[in-house]
């Protein structure tokens, strides 16, 4: 039982103790060593990294250490990384950052399945007189690199699309994508925030990238903008000039140092936990669709290693998760039923899942704290949930 | 976000499942958007001659909300009159629940709209004469649904889904 945070009285909740968390990919928990890495920064080592005092010399050290760690793991140079309050700012950033540089007016391709962070702020500028190509994908959810050819136009200022889904993890042919920006001339901006950690980025080709720090059992509040050398953006934040200029507001540092701690771990244990990771899904896969009236939404291997989407045919994605968490596990859904808008999800949508099975989707991801017992016991519960739920549905499984 | 009462019969909904020897059936809801109900109702005559909703029973594609008004619906019907039962609205099965989340209003509409519908075959076969307000309450689930479905049309562009749920 999570108790809930009473302002004055300190009551953490027992939290996750018994429960079976598979929905990584809305957020992580924190790893203990960011946890631990973050502490003293916010009690002992507490400055203002803009102060010239010692306590403000510490604090812009840990910041400068993080930022170091961050751009050797991605192969770049540490001015390249701009901090920012997780990847809603740092996508906003690089679109609306790369539209203010213009007197108004010009060109920008995206895809249909970008996290709305990228799609509500494309659909925005659409409405402040840019032009937005949205690209459609296949049915495993992948856009063509010949489509995005096709789509550039001599105004065109950027390429926004995302590594790999964080719906249904289906990856995208981003060195393909970045390769034809490059050869024209086209800045070329990922969200990087499932891939990050997970899977190789071709930075060699890639102008500006997004990542948040929770999904990677880093703090929330925290990610970051790696931006080329020589790309202009304006900056969204005015104020105190922190981040060279790019985006002003005293740094988050322990959130900062978290994202540091949080990516080395990630890079440290990329391969045994991506391969651990891989074989869940696998396994989640042969067992899910050995039960009638089920299908996998997206791409069967070329995916992320911690996302996999199903479908169930005759049952209804928010009824499911309830049912689930009655049995405490926690996984998600794209039905309409769950979001605020009763929209279904725009991913399963653009894949031409048909809207009765969008309904009955669910997404699994994993983290690197999920366990085989804990896969095992998700396909256990599962086929029980699915048939109490389609025990009291008018449709009838392949009907 | 769901209240207790939404969660208790959520998870032990009543009157649940397919009834055989029904009087009549109520359909609402479109697998498109999200939620089907389809209710079933057996009326029998009282000793005073009047029309009691004996037995009832539902299937429910939908959410926790629309399971549980399902449920809820249910329970508020059954032993009634059909005159009694017409008069339950959307109102009382979101208050019986203990309220329902406003984003999940419409499923309470949908339990209340099976209702009626359920009502108005019943009327429709026995050849009685359909109470105005019965058949008010028909044309305007009628016309929400066409609406809906317009509505969800731009969703079905690349599966080329028809729609289904109601006949």
């Amino acid at each position: 039982m999570l108790i809930p945070y009473q302002f004055g009285r300190i009551s953490a909740g027992d939290g996750m103790n018994n429960k079976i968390y598979l929905d990584n990919s809305a957020t992580t928990p924190l790893a203990s060593e960011v946890l631990e890495a973050m502490t003293p920064f916010f009690q002992s080592s507490y400055g203002n990294a803009s102060s010239l005092h010692s306590t403000g010399r510490d604090a812009h050290k840990a910041m400068e250490q993080s930022r170091s760690l961050i751009a050797e793991h991605l192969g770049v140079t540490p001015h390249e990384i701009v901090f920012t309050s997780g990847a809603t700012e740092a996508d906003n950033l690089a679109l609306l950052g790369t539209a203010l540089r213009t007197n108004g007016g010009g060109h920008m391709i995206t895809s249909r399945i970008e996290h709305d962070a990228v799609r509500h702020t494309a659909r925005w500028l659409a409405t402040r007189g840019f032009d937005v190509t949205l690209l459609d994908v296949d049915e495993a959810g992948r856009v063509s690199a010949q489509d995005v050819r096709k789509a550039l136009r001599p105004d065109t200022l950027l390429v926004s699309v995302m590594a790999g889904n964080n719906e249904i993890g289906t990856l995208q042919p981003i060195q393909e994508i970045g390769e034809i920006c490059r050869e024209r001339d086209v800045l070329f901006h990922t969200d990087a925030v499932q891939a990050y950690g997970k899977v190789g980025l071709p930075m060699d080709v890639i102008d500006m990238l997004a990542v948040s720090a929770h999904k990677l059992h880093g703090p929330k509040g925290v990610g970051f903008l790696y931006v080329r050398k020589g790309v202009k953006l304006a900056p969204l934040l005015h104020g105190g000039g922190h981040e060279g200029g790019r985006r002003s507001g005293t740094e988050n540092i322990p959130g900062i140092v978290g994202l540091g701690e949080a990516t080395r771990l990630a890079f440290a244990e990329k391969e045994q936990v991506s391969a651990r990771m891989r074989q869940f899904r696998d396994q989640l896969i042969t067992g899910v669709l050995k039960l009638p009236g089920t299908r996998l939404n997206g791409h069967p291997t070329d995916s992320l290693p911690h996302i996999a989407n199903f479908s169930f045919e005759a049952i209804e994605g928010e009824s499911l998760i309830m049912k689930l968490d009655e049995h405490d596990i926690a996984a998600s859904t794209g039905s309409a039923c769950s979001s605020p808008n009763l929209e279904p999800s725009h991913v399963l949508v653009a894949l031409g899942v048909p809207l009765s099975m969008a309904h009955g989707s669910l997404r699994i991801s994993t983290g690197r704290q999920t366990t085989s017992h804990e896969i095992e016991k998700l396909l256990q519960v599962l086929p029980v949930v699915v048939q109490e739920l389609r025990d009291i549905s008018p449709f009838k499984v392949g009907g | 976000m769901y209240t207790d009462k939404v969660i208790d019969h959520f998870r032990e909904p009543h009157n649940r499942g397919k009834m055989e020897d029904y009087s009549a059936i109520g359909k609402v809801g479109n697998i498109v958007c999200g939620d089907v109900m389809w209710l079933y109702i057996k009326v029998e005559q009282d000793e005073s001659g009047r029309d009691i909703i004996v037995d009832i029973s539902w299937e429910t594609f939908g959410c926790t909300a629309a399971i549980a008004t399902s449920s809820m619906v249910s329970d508020l019907a059954k032993g009634k009159t059909v005159e009694e039962a017409i008069a339950v609205t959307n109102q009382d099965v979101a208050s019986e629940l203990g309220g329902l989340p406003p984003v999940k209003m419409h499923c309470s509409a949908l339990a209340a709209d099976a209702l009626n519908e359920a009502i108005h075959n019943y009327f429709i076969q026995e050849g009685r004469e359909i109470p105005a307000a019965l058949q008010e309450r028909h044309a305007h689930i009628a016309k929400e649904m066409a609406q809906l479905e317009e509505r969800y049309a731009a969703f079905t562009r690349k599966s080329g889904e028809k729609p289904r749920g109601c006949e």
